[in-house]
């Protein structure tokens, strides 16, 4: 089906191709809007002065930005209104918009790509590199082996892998972001609401738990966040063993709340079922991806939620100043790993919602948000925080203690810094203590 | 943690998140007594869920919601009656083309409403329509009670029509010539059975019944179109499944729905049954979860096997089903 259609593709492209020749040298990547992906508008209104963009990437000034193409390939619709790739989607936009690109015209996407399917995603980034896109965003994990091969047989476009691990010292970098900083600020959200209510079961619907350092390091900070608000608090995780099913993520939710009484529901998945759950059950929840207090405004207490502009916007612009020549892209992004977090403004906590929170729960997130951007302190570390609040103001006092994982091994030890580059490699496989997964 | 409480509300939601299997399954049934094989139960479903949560959330009604997720859905299989009776056309490939056109028309209508989407809090009839009843006395019964007496409208409206369908096929006249439509049109339509009527009929409210189902899953997920996954989210395929486990009979299909339903449970309270029974059920922690997605299938195989090996009286499955009838071969 996906050869079908990307022969269909080819074949509209040569077409095309073969009118414009037909008439003057003009524009031979009339199709502009991505195979099969429904946005007409990106293929018509294409201004003459694109005409010269094929192979012009050795121009010594590089590609004018008007000739600069963005290309994106999605796991979802790129329609979608809610969601992992409505947010990447989002992110790519704004970015380009921010620096002047037109993502009617200059955004080439192909959507609804399988992650499992190495040929789909091969021919997708073969879609895109006839289409003269400059640099290839894949924002799926599985993409990583086809986009690892492709980086060697294009060299000349620049390739960029969201939560991924491989690159090469050119044109291949990947990106990801230190969320489980903004998932610790939803953890005292939680923390202070829980002690607040006197109830110490929290609960956490989990897509994965151990198989990815992604999902556990998320649990361990979002638990080490409750523990520095209320020490005595257990986070039980319910974990679903898929990434999306809106139906298992209602289930898991509602199942914590009768089975542990939680009072607070915490979420790694998409949808916000779990916050809709919270709600019906009048108890509270901090969601992921996206603010989701207008779902759930009796329920939501704040979101981990990331910039992905941020990056978007720097890669682009880096991409922008190889000037053509794509080897460079690595040595401009000072690396080829990208891993900001709260300081670079790539990751955050939603706005908290005032209606819900625990008293002072905005200033002591505030503390600790100011204290990790200082970066004199981070989440995986031998050091533990606890708040008092004092006259209004908040202090916050570090204590040096181990960091233990639910078997009683330590994994950092008191006074040690942080081993967040557990997080990065994807080696962290424990769940620290007071993580029960039932 | 109380332990018979984890058993209570473990059985009480095999029963309550499971209930749009049985509406498919029995759906389905009707339409295979026909003779006809709809594979488009998964997008009839969404179709029934997105029109019936609209019309219902409109008229701040339950009945009009069922009622307009019947007729929706119901459209639907007058589609593949029209496709596959009139125009002759191959049932397996009409039955894909009506899921991915059911599926598409969901998304199509939810994104296109977008930002004015009702959410299902600001419409008290859907709420309270959907809310559990507790039936006095039999509520009590300790463990069992409250699965069984505790459920909402809806999971006794399934469990009725199923059991209705039953009646029809078995105690009918009509219900008796439907299925000599399912087993032999060629000698039913010699005796003066319309079987165009009765395919159009049949297959048009067997997919009104499915259609009931999408909208009991639109309801229990409190209305909340996001855009990424369908609320039926497979449902109807699992639905198609059970119609073979339960051997054509809407009986059986209660008790596939809540074998189906078991597992698919389970997945969410394996911990919490391992933490309450350290000692029974300790080992439910080290089976994988995709063991629970698949072990329904594995069943539903072997049920298969078994009833073709089993003599041919025993199966309820119809001769003619997914044969087109064309009169003038007969």
């Amino acid at each position: 089906m996906k050869k079908k259609l990307l022969a269909l593709v080819m074949a509209m492209t040569m077409i095309l191709a073969l009118a414009a020749c037909g008439n003057a040298p003009a524009a031979p990547n009339a199709s502009g809007s991505g195979s099969g992906s429904g946005d007409p508008s990106g293929s018509t209104s294409q201004p003459p002065a694109d005409s010269s963009s094929t192979g012009d990437q050795s121009q010594p000034e590089g590609p004018e930005l008007d000739s600069f193409k963005v290309g994106a390939i999605y796991i979802n619709s790129q329609n979608d209104t809610a969601g992992y790739t409505y947010q990447h989607h989002n992110g790519i936009v704004n970015a380009m918009k921010e620096l002047g690109l037109d993502p009617e015209t200059q955004l080439l996407i192909v959507d609804n790509v399988d992650d499992s399917d190495d040929t789909a995603v091969a021919n997708a980034i073969d879609t895109l590199a006839g289409q003269d896109a400059n640099i290839i965003f894949g924002i799926s994990f599985g993409y990583i082996n086809a986009m690892d091969e492709k980086s060697a047989e294009y060299p000349d476009i620049i390739f960029s892998h969201g939560t991924g691990y491989m690159a090469n010292e050119t044109n291949f970098n990947n990106y990801f972001g230190r969320i489980y900083q903004a998932r610790y600020l939803t953890g005292i959200a939680a923390g202070l609401k829980s002690k607040e209510l006197g109830n110490n079961n929290i609960g956490y619907v989990a897509a994965w738990n151990l198989e990815y350092a992604e999902t556990c390091s998320g649990i361990n900070a979002f638990a080490l966040g409750v523990q520095s608000a209320n020490p005595d608090a257990t986070v039980y995780v319910n974990k679903i063993s898929t990434w999306g099913d809106e139906n298992l993520e209602r289930q898991a939710a509602q199942a914590l709340i009768d089975t542990y009484d939680c009072c607070v529901i915490g979420q790694h998945c998409d949808s916000a079922q779990p916050q809709l759950v919270a709600a019906e059950n009048k108890v509270f929840g901090c969601g992921y991806n996206s603010d989701m207090t207008d779902q759930a405004p009796t329920a939501h207490l704040t979101s981990a939620i990331w910039h992905w502009n941020v990056y978007y916007k720097t890669a682009i612009q880096a991409a922008m100043d190889c000037g053509g020549d794509a080897s460079k892209f690595v040595e401009n992004m000072g690396g080829n790993a990208y891993y900001a977090g709260l300081a670079e403004g790539f990751v955050d906590a939603s706005p908290l919602n005032a209606s819900t929170a625990a008293p002072y729960t905005d200033k002591i997130m505030n503390a600790v948000r100011e204290l990790m951007k200082s970066g004199k302190w981070d989440v995986f570390s031998g050091v533990k925080l606890s708040y008092e609040v004092k006259n209004g103001t908040v202090e916050i006092s570090r204590n040096s203690a181990d960091l233990e994982d639910n078997q009683g091994n330590v994994i950092v030890f008191a006074g040690e810094p942080s081993v967040d580059d557990s997080v990065i490699k994807g080696s962290m496989n424990y769940n620290v203590a007071g993580v029960v997964e039932g | 943690m109380d332990t018979m409480n984890v058993v209570t509300l473990f059985l009480f939601n095999i029963v309550l998140c499971n209930i749009p299997l049985l509406y498919g399954t029995v759906g389905e049934i009707l339409t295979e007594k026909a003779g006809s094989l709809n594979l488009g139960v998964e997008g009839t479903m969404a179709v029934g869920a997105i029109f019936g949560y609209l019309a219902g959330c409109a008229a701040n009604s339950l009945l009009v919601g069922l009622l307009v997720s019947f007729l929706a859905a119901g459209l639907c299989g007058l589609l593949f009656a029209l496709l596959t009776v009139t125009f002759q056309a191959n049932q397996n490939v009409t039955g894909l083309t009506i899921t991915t056109f059911g599926l598409g028309l969901y998304f199509f209508v939810g994104k296109g409403i977008g930002e004015n989407w009702p959410a299902m809090t600001g419409v008290p009839a859907l709420v309270n329509g959907f809310a559990n009843l507790e039936i006095p006395g039999l509520f009590q019964i300790p463990v069992l009670g409250k699965a069984l007496f505790g459920q909402n409208a809806l999971v006794y409206l399934g469990i009725l029509v199923a059991a209705l369908v039953w009646l029809y096929l078995n105690c009918t006249k009509t219900g008796l010539r439907l299925r000599a439509v399912g087993e032999n049109p060629g000698a039913a339509d010699s005796v003066g059975v319309n079987i165009t009527l009765y395919k159009y009929v049949h297959l048009a409210a067997g997919s009104g019944i499915m259609g009931l189902g999408g909208f009991y899953m639109a309801l229990y997920m409190s209305g909340s179109f996001e855009g990424s996954n369908c609320w039926i989210n497979g449902y109807g395929w699992i639905a198609i499944a059970l119609v073979i486990f339960a051997n054509w009979n809407p009986l059986l299909a209660i008790l596939g729905t809540l074998v189906f339903g078991f597992f698919n449970t389970l997945k969410i309270y394996s911990g919490a049954l391992a933490a309450a029974f350290p000692d029974g059920l300790g080992w439910l922690n080290a089976v994988p979860p995709q063991l629970f997605k698949a072990l329904p299938f594995l069943i539903t195989a072997i049920v298969l096997v078994a009833s073709s090996v089993r003599a041919r009286e025993g199966s309820g499955q119809p001769a003619a089903l997914g044969l087109n009838y064309f009169r003038e071969e007969r």
